[in-house]
């Protein structure tokens, strides 16, 4: 690429960049902190998947076969925490990390020390949350939605699910604080707001709803934690609290950060079809708009989580129809997608067989969040593996493929090296299938009348059970391909140039593969803008 | 649950499921749909389900086709080559915005009916304050002075012990059976007020379509009146996570004609009362029969 930039990148190894463990713990450069927040979350979704195997092994038939149902709820309270907190979020962040400041023309992160403080609370966030399984009473088993009273009776680790959550929330919001900074500021003259990359544009609203919804949380545990400790009666009948209203508040949070889960991988998606069906983004105005609508409509569905507490008709009519009304951008977005590989000129690589699965599955979860909107049917749904299979396929072939579909996006660029297609490939039919394998039948046992959460169930609904948990070892088996591609690519392969893909736009791959240690150090001009923004 | 396309395995399980949808068999593989349930309310909701599944159905088979279309059509390996003209279409764009607010509008009417019919509690007949606890339920006829306890049957309480070495399979109804059901008579609009005495708890009948939070310092209310022609045993589970043993406090509903109900409250009532009386002379075999009988008619026998 014959432009300065190529000669900002040589320059760019004499820059004064710590060796050793020192360039992790004191790292302040945008990219190595995004990769330790890819291998945190790729530890975590093991662990967090460790924990999904002990679910699905107990369940495998009925009758308790190896756990005390005690601990198996710590087990899905583990779980959720662990891949919600400790999985995707920072997998985002860490992608974020990577790629926006490539995306806008920026040479880092706004806030570089601010970065560094945000990843490393994670750690220690994730040990005390962890350690909880081993002290009196074992780990929290009131559910990852913590509701009282329930959570109160949880032992010793109480206060550590409380400060952990803190702690997530913190490391979160200043995250958050990072990207709105880096995006509002940092972006290279001529990066207008509507030329932004989808997945900028995305995470500028996940940012947003990041600030708006994690106080509400903490606010919540902070809550609990007097209620438990100091004898408030926040959320007790009893002293003229409300358990209820923590629902309400929790829920508040709760459903913008469903949608934290899942804009990035809007965002992802919105760059792998266009890139592989070669042809540019379809309405890309529209896009953003839908993504912002849904963003504002986050805010005031909340308690379609909790249509069975016993709300006025009123209130649960209200909640009904704007959840319905998220059908409507969620919808456009599909279509968009869908629009854009009509007439195009589509290949299968890696990336795009990951978002192609996302448009068929997340569209499944569509379908069934929608059912679950019509309140009276959602009497019968509510806390059944109706919900459970609903939101699994927003989450793992949403969230999850949407980061599997980035990670072999960017891979090549990040490493300068092509990773095993073959190998990614095998990896993706073995997700693709078994994740239908494992989720599909948890539909039919939600709707047969299996409630969700518990350790043992009715012999009626082993059937389904049993292929629901062969599924299930067979897509956490798969997913070990996923380092094992990584980490071959990281130690070498076929070198590729400044473009990964034949039809791949934007500034990330105006940059070498590689890309220099700080990303622009002089600003892309106005015309590598326009060739990388092709909408 | 709405896919008959691409996967295979996808394809399967849906032709499985609309292969097999009033199939209720013993065997697992048919336990694929919600049921019907007995009341009117219940059957409402089926429909909104089936109704809102077949809508998913039809926009999944448009979308998915499109999808699968294009996939095919525009393959790189086959020639197809860029149209890049088509990056923006105001009125396509305009259309697949209103068009779905009118499917949503269409499914929230009758959505919004069926809710009202259901958030009507006028008219009952019969009034039980259900409780839940960790880890049960108390029923309470309040009208009549009946209250008991329900627990996991003693069968299915030792099967399910970690390491019990007893088949689950020959347990009679294993985790869906109680002590002491609930009884209520058919044809009677039964109102439940339900309150939870230390954790939230949820009471949950799918063949009644009630499912409803049993939350500790508040009342919620609850109705079902079952079909005149379905007496019966009726099974469901506590619906909200409570804690150790959430997956073993069962709900079993003995409905039965309305004279066998008013008998059996009656003589309940009169069981309880002299159970609850002070230390009385010690032969009181013939006497409850007879004294409390005006108190358990009251409600009972009106019902209707």
């Amino acid at each position: 690429m014959p432009t300065p930039l190529a000669h900002a990148a040589p320059h760019d190894d004499h820059d004064h960049k710590p060796h050793g463990w020192r360039r992790w713990v004191y790292a302040t450069n945008h990219k190595d902190i995004g990769t330790m927040y890819l291998v945190f979350s790729c530890i975590m979704f093991f662990i967090g998947g460790g924990a999904a195997m002990l679910i699905r092994l107990e369940l495998f038939k009925p009758g308790l076969q190896f756990f005390d149902p005690q601990f198996f709820n710590s087990l899905t309270t583990m779980h959720a925490l662990i891949m919600i907190f400790g999985a995707i979020m920072p997998a985002w962040t860490g992608l974020a990390n990577w790629m926006i400041p490539m995306q806008t023309g920026a040479p880092d992160m706004a806030l570089p020390r601010l970065n560094n403080f945000s990843f490393w609370i994670l750690p220690f966030a994730f040990t005390l949350l962890l350690s909880s399984f081993f002290v009196p009473g074992g780990a929290p088993a009131g559910g990852w939605t913590m509701y009282p009273p329930l959570v109160l009776q949880t032992g010793a680790s109480f206060p550590m699910l409380i400060f952990s959550i803190h702690l997530m929330g913190a490391s979160s919001i200043l995250g958050a604080i990072n990207v709105i900074v880096t995006i509002m500021n940092m972006r290279a003259p001529g990066m207008t707001l509507l030329r932004m990359p989808l997945f900028v544009w995305t995470w500028l609203i996940t940012a947003y709803l990041l600030i708006a919804v994690m106080p509400v949380l903490a606010g919540a545990v902070t809550m609990l934690l007097t209620d438990h400790f100091f004898g408030t009666t926040f959320f007790t009948a009893a002293g003229g609290g409300d358990p209820v209203m923590f629902q309400h508040i929790f829920w508040f949070f709760g459903h913008p950060e469903v949608y934290i889960l899942i804009l990035p991988a809007f965002g992802i998606i919105s760059e792998v079809i266009p890139t592989f069906s070669r042809k540019p983004l379809f309405g890309y105005e529209a896009m953003v708009y839908a993504v912002a609508s849904i963003a504002f409509l986050s805010f005031i569905v909340w308690a379609h989580h909790m249509f069975t507490v016993g709300m006025p008709l009123a209130a649960q009519l209200f909640f009904m129809l704007s959840t319905m009304l998220i059908a409507v951008p969620t919808g456009v977005k599909v279509f968009n997608w869908t629009a854009t590989m009509w007439k195009g000129s589509l290949s299968f690589e890696p990336p795009m067989l990951f978002a192609l699965a996302f448009l068929f599955l997340f569209t499944i979860g569509g379908f069934s969040g929608l059912m679950l909107a019509m309140v009276p049917a959602d009497y019968q749904y509510q806390d059944t593996y109706f919900v459970v299979a609903h939101f699994h396929y927003v989450l793992v072939p949403g969230s999850i493929f949407g980061i599997m579909a980035g990670v072999y996006y960017w891979l090549p660029k990040w490493t300068g090296y092509m990773y095993d297609v073959k190998l990614a490939t095998w990896h993706f039919w073995l997700s693709a299938i078994f994740v239908n394998v494992l989720f599909f039948p948890q539909h039919f046992l939600g709707l047969a009348g299996m409630p969700r959460r518990i350790p043992d169930y009715a012999v009626q609904f082993t059937d389904w059970n049993m292929v629901s948990s062969i599924g299930g070892f067979a897509f956490g088996l798969s997913q070990l391909l996923f380092p094992y591609v990584i980490w071959r690519c990281v130690r070498g392969g076929q070198r590729i140039g400044n473009k990964a893909w034949e039809g791949a736009h934007g500034l990330e791959w105006e940059l070498p593969s590689p890309p220099p240690f700080h990303s622009w150090t002089t600003p892309p001009s106005d015309a590598v803008i326009a060739r990388g923004a092709a909408h | 649950m709405m896919i008959r396309a691409k996967l295979a395995p996808l394809a399967l399980a849906a032709a499985a499921f609309c292969g097999a949808l009033p199939a209720h068999a013993t065997s697992g593989w048919g336990e694929l749909n919600m049921t019907q349930g007995v009341t009117d309310i219940s059957r409402k909701i089926y429909e909104l389900h089936m109704t809102i599944f077949w809508v998913c159905v039809a926009i999944g088979v448009v979308v998915f086709g499109v999808m699968i279309w294009s996939i095919i059509a525009f393959r790189k390996s086959q020639g197809a080559v860029t149209d890049v003209t088509r990056v923006h279409n105001t009125r396509v764009e305009i259309i697949w915005t209103i068009v779905p607010v009118f499917i949503l509008i269409a499914m929230a009417v009758p959505a919004a009916r069926t809710l009202v019919e259901i958030e009507d509690t006028t008219k009952t007949e019969l009034t039980i304050k259900v409780t839940g606890f960790q880890w049960g339920w108390n029923y309470d006829y309040l009208d009549d002075g009946v209250s008991y306890y329900s627990h996991l049957d003693r069968k299915s309480d030792a099967a399910r012990e970690l390491g019990s070495g007893i088949d689950p399979n020959s347990v009679d109804h294993y985790l869906l059976n109680v002590d002491n059901p609930l009884i209520v008579p058919v044809g009677t609009k039964v109102r439940l007020l339900i309150t939870g005495a230390d954790v939230i708890h949820s009471w949950w009948v799918p063949a009644f379509g009630v499912k409803k939070d049993a939350i500790p310092g508040f009342v919620n209310e609850a109705w079902f009146k079952v079909d005149t022609d379905k007496p019966g045993l009726y099974r469901g589970q506590c619906a909200e996570l409570c804690g150790r043993d959430h997956g073993f406090m069962p709900i079993v509903v003995d409905v039965r004609s309305k004279a066998d109900f008013a008998a059996w409250l009656k003589d309940k009532a009169a069981q309880q009362k002299q159970a609850a009386a002070p230390p009385a002379p010690p032969a009181t075999a013939p006497a409850p029969a007879a004294r409390p009988a005006p108190v358990a008619t009251a409600s009972a026998a009106s019902a209707s």
